[in-house]
């Protein structure tokens, strides 16, 4: 750099503003709120929680209560609707309200649960394989690439053939599908990770191949597998609810979003809107998710390219 | 060159093995009598049952019936369909022919709209045309397309009666001869006029339908890879040499700015393949996807074991063919590793 380039006065209090570190929480925070698509992801997708969580307070009825007297009562916006059932009733005379309601528990509870069994299998597989190497590592990775080569439907539509159809065999599923990907994605950043210098450091340290592995090694991979977390979540509810439109997910009267499509696909001609409803639940919830999971990547990696 | 090509190609045999492990323990491990479920018989004699044993070899020691089923699906013998009764790697064939065709022309409406929409969004970076374009995208990969596919039904089919809701043709009022299995060419060859124009009509809504994630994914890189590409010396140089902006764009960036658009379009085989389980089950297009699933609703077990067996095999070997012609072009990946 030229030495007479002039630099701005600064006072010592900016300085003092500017050289102060920023908690890494705080610091992820204001990356974060710069995208504001991501922000308002991350409030969609928390109210849908909050609905989640409080279903039983907020639904009007019962998901599963069949009203027989209002069977396809249409939704409030149509002629004849009623606030009694605001958003209309299905075919077997369940308001479709409620049922959506309790279907975001379903849904998230499917993401959740898929995201976290795969997560803790992914990094502990992720890291044996990386760590252990030779034998271990290519049966792995070979069990991996097997996975990954069985489109992820027809996948899941084996193991739920298998297992028989059912909300936990859904989750089994889907799970067993989206693996590979937290697999991979460990064993990849770990093996990367186990050529530099802080590992080898901390190797001559005598610190043990267990602890090296989780508290050394793992925490540096955290940022790429955070983001593919988040984006499995809503990966997961649409291949879920995918599994439930076939028929091969939860049964009903079970209120999955889904299944609440498929029962009522016969519908569509005379009473569009109870087609048309669940499915725009599934798309609201899939693209908050997508709008966090992409504000986490460019918060958390400013390495990882911004799309 | 070679060397590349011989490993790559040793490193399918061990996903192939272990593929045909998986298939063959799957059914062993549905609930139910084995002879039941490979027969299809309910309540059969002892003697019957006995005989069934024999002649699917469940007298056989386990690792042995494992071999055998090995041995015939290397052979070519994917197993007896149980509710048509006809081979499964006949039946696959015809159908499947069905399945590519739908899945290609849905590539192709990704591409042809994905890719001239990514570069223009990133040309005009922060306009509004990007906006909606990124907001659209975004749509676009999340969305539940067994739903988008009712939705144009209701209104494409159902409500504006524009295009046909279910099928490949019309078959009350076309009749002839299929010898390729894609309608689109067989139309052509058997001369019957409007038959070509009917198929195209059947194939338009199943194909937006598969195409709409990959046409968020496709848009979306191309976008990411162009604006990278755009920032580079060498558009700055053919700029300065005064080229039209045209020229720049479409020529300089556009052609550096499709290689990773390429590897993300010749590895979505699988998810393509995916999504025409659903595409093809709203539709009830005669695909190899729509028969998987009729097949569970069967307990046609057989048909589901050859079936994933065989869909899997073709997903290894694209996948195979893109590595190795991504080999081919890109020396810095065969000389890796």
């Amino acid at each position: 750099m030229a030495a007479d380039v002039a630099l701005p006065a600064v006072s010592s209090e900016e300085a003092a503003e500017v050289l102060a570190q920023p908690t890494p929480l705080a610091a992820f925070w204001a990356a974060f709120r710069e995208n504001r698509g991501a922000v308002f992801g991350l409030v969609v997708i928390s109210t849908i929680a909050l609905i989640a969580i409080f279903a039983n307070f907020i639904a009007p009825h019962s998901p599963i209560e069949q009203f027989r007297d209002a069977v396809r009562a249409p939704p409030i916006w149509e002629q004849g609707g009623a606030w009694r059932y605001a958003l209309g009733t299905d075919g077997d005379g369940h308001d479709t309200l409620s049922r959506l309601i309790f279907g975001a528990r379903v849904s998230l509870f499917i993401g959740l649960s898929v995201m976290s069994v795969s997560f803790v299998v992914g990094v502990v597989l992720g890291l044996l394989a990386a760590s252990v190497g030779s034998l271990v590592d290519v049966i792995i990775t070979r069990v991996m690439d097997l996975i990954m080569a069985v489109p992820s439907l027809v996948m899941a539509i084996l193991v739920v053939a298998v297992l028989g159809p059912s909300l936990a065999n859904t989750i089994v599923a889907v799970t067993i599908v989206y693996l590979p990907r937290y697999v991979r994605l460990v064993r990849a950043s770990a093996l990367g990770e186990l050529t530099k210098d802080y590992v080898t450091a901390a190797r001559v340290a005598g610190v043990g191949p267990l602890r090296l592995m989780v508290s050394t090694v793992l925490p540096n991979c955290l940022a790429p597998l955070i983001v593919q977390a988040a984006l499995g979540v809503s990966d997961a509810i649409l291949e879920a609810a995918g599994l439930g439109f076939l028929g091969l997910g939860a049964q009903a009267p079970t209120p999955e979003w889904g299944t609440m499509l498929a029962d009522s696909r016969e519908f569509i001609r005379s009473d569009p809107w109870i087609v048309a409803l669940p499915g725009l639940a599934i798309l609201i919830a899939v693209v908050a998710i997508n709008l966090t999971g992409d504000g986490l990547r460019d918060a958390l990696d400013p390495r990882m390219r911004r799309t | 060159m070679l060397v590349y090509f011989l490993r790559r190609l040793a490193l399918t045999v061990p996903t192939f093995i272990a593929l045909m492990f998986v298939t063959f323990a799957a059914i062993r491990l549905v609930p139910g009598d084995p002879v039941e479920v490979r027969v299809g018989e309910h309540g059969i004699s002892p003697e019957r049952l006995a005989y069934f044993r024999h002649q699917l070899g469940l007298d056989l020691p386990v690792w042995q019936q494992f071999l055998d089923y090995c041995w015939r699906l290397l052979h070519g013998d994917f197993g007896v369909s149980l509710s048509t009764q006809t081979k499964v790697l006949t039946e696959f064939f015809t159908l499947f022919p069905a399945t590519v065709e739908l899945s290609l022309c849905a590539m192709l409406f990704a591409i042809a709209v994905g890719v001239p929409a990514g570069a223009v969004a990133a040309v005009k970076r922060g306009s509004v045309f990007d906006q909606g374009l990124m907001t659209i995208s975004l749509f676009g990969y999340s969305m539940p397309i067994f739903w988008w596919g009712l939705l144009l039904i209701m209104f494409v089919s159902v409500k504006l009666e524009w295009l046909p809701v279910s099928g490949r043709i019309d078959l009350i009022n076309y009749y002839f001869d299929q010898p390729t299995g894609f309608m689109l060419i067989d139309t052509l060859l058997s001369g019957e006029s409007g038959a070509f124009l009917d198929a195209v009509r059947h194939l338009i809504l199943p194909a937006i339908v598969l195409g709409t994630v990959p046409l968020g994914v496709i848009a979306r890189m191309t976008r990411s890879s162009m604006l990278e590409v755009l920032s580079e010396d060498y558009v700055r140089t053919a700029r300065a040499k005064g080229l039209s902006p045209f020229r720049v764009i479409g020529v300089h960036a556009l052609r550096n700015a499709l290689l990773p658009v390429v590897t993300v379009i010749g590895l979505s085989v699988s998810s393509l393949l995916a999504g025409a389980v659903l595409t093809e089950t709203i539709f009830s297009w005669p695909g190899v996807g729509h028969w998987l699933i009729e097949s569970i609703s069967r307990r046609d077990y057989p048909a589901l074991q050859g079936g994933v067996m065989l869909v899997s095999t073709v997903v290894i070997g694209v996948n195979l063919v893109v590595d190795l012609v991504y080999g081919a072009i890109n020396p810095r990946i065969r000389h890796g590793r």
